[in-house]
């Protein structure tokens, strides 16, 4: 299934650009959906222990299942304010 | 003009504007205190120079951020009508990030409010801020966003009546 996956600030600098749209196995999990951006992009693995992610615009955890023309997005710490 | 309760742009930030979402918020004759934060660029950090701050924002999942700190804030501090605008895109220094007006029938809860919604933004809200210094820049990096962890919850909460 067809994932999109969004990602900010530091991370979407190691990943070199802000959106990716990428085939994932079915029934992957947002973790699956790291992993295969990790896999791709192995200077932004070290980031997965301080990341959190959103799927559709809400909040999600990593175990959630992700489906066909999901936007997966990984958020590195935030710094708003 | 009017504007959200709860908005990111990329314009200059109107103070009073915030002020009065939060009060027709707070309701006609109910906003008998405003407490207001105001987050301007420093000139300085980590003992460097600051030339300016570029801000960026997942804009539809901020929104959402806002809106689950000010439920909470309401559950709180019932009666209180809050209002958030943030600025993103570069930002000089001086310029404000954030505006958050909090409306209540008395002062204690509209100073509570105000400071509790502002942790929180720091806390969960997905923006993210590059710091360009002389010789260089830094992505600055917080706290990792989980709106259901209720220890952070508890922290802002503390800070806010502390």
């Amino acid at each position: 299934m067809r994932i999109t996956i969004l990602v900010f600030a530091g991370l979407r600098d190691l990943v070199g650009a802000p959106r990716l749209v990428r085939e994932v196995p079915a029934g992957s999990t947002v973790e699956d959906v790291w992993t295969t951006l990790a896999g791709e992009f192995p200077a932004a693995a070290p980031s997965r222990a301080a990341l959190s992610a959103a799927v559709n615009a809400a909040y999600a955890k990593f175990p959630t299942p992700v489906a066909d023309g999901d936007e997966v997005a990984f958020l590195p710490p935030v710094s708003g304010g | 003009m009017s504007i959200p309760l709860l908005s990111i742009t990329a314009d200059p930030l109107d103070v009073q504007a915030v002020v009065r979402r939060a009060e027709q918020e707070a309701g006609e004759g109910r906003h008998g205190a405003v407490g207001v934060f105001i987050g301007n660029v420093r000139g300085e950090n980590l003992g460097r120079r600051v030339v300016e701050l570029h801000y960026e924002a997942y804009e539809p999942l901020a929104l959402n951020a806002f809106a689950i700190i000010a439920a909470e804030a309401g559950a709180m501090w019932p009666g209180v009508g809050v209002a958030v605008r943030h600025r993103i895109g570069r930002l000089g220094v001086g310029d404000a990030s954030i505006v958050i007006a909090a409306a209540s029938p008395h002062r204690p809860e509209a100073f509570q409010a105000c400071r509790y919604v502002i942790e929180r933004v720091k806390q969960i809200a997905p923006i993210w801020k590059r710091e360009v210094f002389d010789g260089g820049g830094e992505w600055i990096e917080g706290a990792t966003a989980d709106p259901s962890d209720d220890a952070a919850r508890r922290v802002a909460y503390e800070r806010a009546c502390g």
